[in-house]
């Protein structure tokens, strides 16, 4: 089978997230990049996928040329293919990004034939917009369900299993079909030796991005007000304890 | 032009989102000065439109379809969609969870219109006649973003717990419509094919301590002191990603921006550096207590109180503690 997942480069910052003075992006002089945790499953996921049923794992992102950093350290745990969609932009809005994604895969699929399975994060880290897979799924015109914390496949009918309030979901898409993936499905792999030597050589194909601007326009970046705090220390090592319980009590958790 | 709320519902029992949802929409409808109506999804949702008329929605949009017996994202995208198509609503509120995002995603993407999610606030100068600017949370909470929707008719979700559920009574009893939707095939594959319900119980998100151990824990096993902690507390244990990502504790135990939000009488942090993705799960605490080495852990400056020591005798000291003043 074949499955393709949508990755996103993003920032990894640290104790907190700057700003660069326009407002207009997170001030990454001093971080690195990685992409969600819900990405990492899905990649992980996909590879799982083929090491019991066979075929390829292609990753796709549309980002910066450096975004070709996320497709290999996906190729060194276990993806086979890569394509990067370059735009000079950091970030494009929700409805062009769908629209070049799913342009992008209906091209790939021109030549290489159906992807089984197209998976995405259930949200990506950073603008956390909760609809570029809904929408490249709907272009594609396939079946999506978001949030899946199982996916197996079944005589060509991709099992999803979902958690809610109310209990576990089970949802049955035919293939080929398109999923949001959830951290904690699996625990992704580390690199191996193996992996990391693939993904130094594997070729990361390019396709070229296109789309219209749609509606959401970001104006300005923001932090939350921060709570002020002026931590009491209670105390150094076991000595400690005491003032830790007397604190319990106060706070009338333990009686 | 007129406000239209979502109703998110679990096979007719109306979610708390939904009734924030509610009281937003008939406030914005109220600064627009225009009316509030809410739509309900499946026959089964029917009963729903005394509680939602008590929030003061002037008419209630009843969707009926036989296939919308159970939630599928699809098939309520679709019906809202074509709600939407029927009554131009200016703005378009649902609920910001996951089946809340999915739903205005479905409908949007259907509709061809942008959408923000998890908005905060939107515009107090918006009449309806002009883009709608919203506030809304990015990255799971840490930061928040100022965005322009600008469109004819303007789709977003509410982020869960921002707005206090307020019942107000409408001038007039709420007209009701049904509305039927048309739905094929292309949509009938997401639905809930099957369920196992949750047994009621404590968990992560609702425990009111929590005893959450970090990297400096050093081992799956080494969480036998929280564990125990917790136990005399009547708590649950919490853990960072650093932990899940090595395999010492499952996913469901992760607190933060791709685990569990909690809110807490207490979260007590035992080696966690509180990254600022962890620290969004955790800061809605009512009191935090860091027990770290080191003294300039974000977790430790950020956190009401602290010890600074090491979690390995700290943790069984406070048990030994506890039990020492339970014996007495
Ligand atoms: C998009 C994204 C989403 C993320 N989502 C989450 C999330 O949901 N939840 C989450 O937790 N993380 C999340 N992370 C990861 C996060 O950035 C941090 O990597 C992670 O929280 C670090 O875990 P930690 O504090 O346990 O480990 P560390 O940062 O390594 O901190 C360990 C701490 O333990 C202390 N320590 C060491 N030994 C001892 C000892 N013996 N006694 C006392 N203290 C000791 C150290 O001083 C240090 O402060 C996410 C990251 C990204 C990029
Ligand atoms: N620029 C991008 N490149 C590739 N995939 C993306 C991109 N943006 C979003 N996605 C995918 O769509 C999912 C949802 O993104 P969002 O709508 O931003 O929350 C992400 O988890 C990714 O799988």
């Amino acid at each position: 089978m074949n499955v393709l997942v949508c990755v996103k480069r993003v920032p990894a910052p640290g104790a907190r997230i700057n700003i660069t003075s326009d407002g207009q992006q997170v001030d990454t002089a001093f971080l690195g990049f990685t992409v969600s945790p819900h990405e990492e499953c899905a990649v992980e996921q996909a590879v799982q996928l083929i090491e019991k049923h066979g075929g390829d794992v292609t990753v796709l992102t549309l980002g910066p040329a450096e975004a070709e950093e996320q497709l290999r350290t996906a190729v060194s745990t276990g993806a086979t293919k890569a394509v990067l969609v370059p735009i000079d932009a950091t970030d494009w809005d929700p409805q062009k990004t769908a629209h070049a994604i799913a342009k992008v895969i209906g091209e790939l699929e021109a030549t290489n034939g159906k992807y089984d399975l197209v998976l995405f994060g259930n949200e990506s880290a950073d603008s956390c917009g909760y609809q570029v897979g809904v929408r490249s799924a709907l272009k594609l015109g396939r079946p999506i369900v978001n949030g899946a914390k199982g996916l197996e496949i079944d005589n060509g009918v991709a099992v999803i299993r979902r958690e809610s309030d109310a209990g576990v979901e089970i949802y049955r898409l035919k293939m080929p079909a398109c999923v949001g993936i959830k951290e904690g499905i699996n625990l992704p792999r580390y690199p191996t030796m193996k992996g990391r030597l693939a993904s130094k050589k594997v070729a990361v194909d390019r396709s070229e991005a296109s789309g219209e601007n749609g509606g959401l326009k970001l104006i300005t970046l923001r932090r939350p007000p921060e709570r002020a705090s002026n931590t009491v220390i209670l105390g150094n090592g076991p000595d400690a304890a005491s003032a830790v319980v007397d604190l319990l009590e106060e706070l009338g958790v333990f009686k | 032009m007129t406000v239209l709320a979502v109703v998110e519902h679990d096979r007719g029992n109306i979610t708390s989102a939904s009734l924030g949802v509610l009281t937003a929409a008939r406030n914005l409808a109220k600064q627009m000065n225009t009316k509030f109506e809410a739509l309900t999804i499946g026959a089964n949702a029917d009963r729903l439109s005394e509680t939602v008329a008590n929030f003061g929605a002037t008419t209630v949009h009843q969707a009926h379809n036989t296939m919308l017996t159970d939630f599928g994202p699809e098939a309520w995208g679709e019906s809202v969609a074509q709600v939407v198509r029927k009554i131009s609503p200016s703005v378009v509120i649902g609920t910001g969870t996951e089946r809340g995002h999915e739903i205005i995603a479905q409908a949007a993407a259907r509709l061809d219109l942008p959408a923000a999610m998890n908005c905060l606030e939107f515009d107090k100068n918006f009449d309806g006649s002009q883009p709608l600017d919203v506030v809304r949370s990015r990255w799971g909470g840490s930061l928040m973003e100022e965005s322009r929707i600008d469109a004819s008719i303007k789709l977003v979700t509410l982020a869960n717990h921002v707005v206090e559920p307020q019942e107000e009574l409408a001038t007039s009893p709420a007209t009701i419509s049904v509305i039927d939707v048309q739905l094929d095939e292309s949509v009938s594959q997401s639905f809930v094919q099957d369920r196992v319900e949750r047994v009621a119980g404590v968990t992560l998100a609702t425990s009111p301590v929590v005893v959450s151990g970090g990297r400096g824990v050093g081992s799956a096993e080494a969480f036998a002191p929280l564990e125990e902690l917790a136990g005399l507390l009547n708590g649950v244990v919490g853990c960072s990603r650093a932990v899940t990502n090595n395999g010492w504790r499952n996913h469901t135990d992760q607190v933060g921006q791709t685990g569990t939000r909690i809110a807490p009488d207490i979260y007590i942090a035992c080696g966690i550096s509180g990254a600022i993705q962890h620290w969004v799960g955790a800061m809605a605490s009512k009191n935090i207590l860091a027990i770290n080495t080191d003294a300039q852990a974000n977790i430790v400056t950020k956190a009401g109180y602290a010890v600074i020591g090491d979690l390995h005798v700290v943790v069984p000291a406070i048990s030994a503690e506890i039990r020492r003043r339970q014996n007495k």
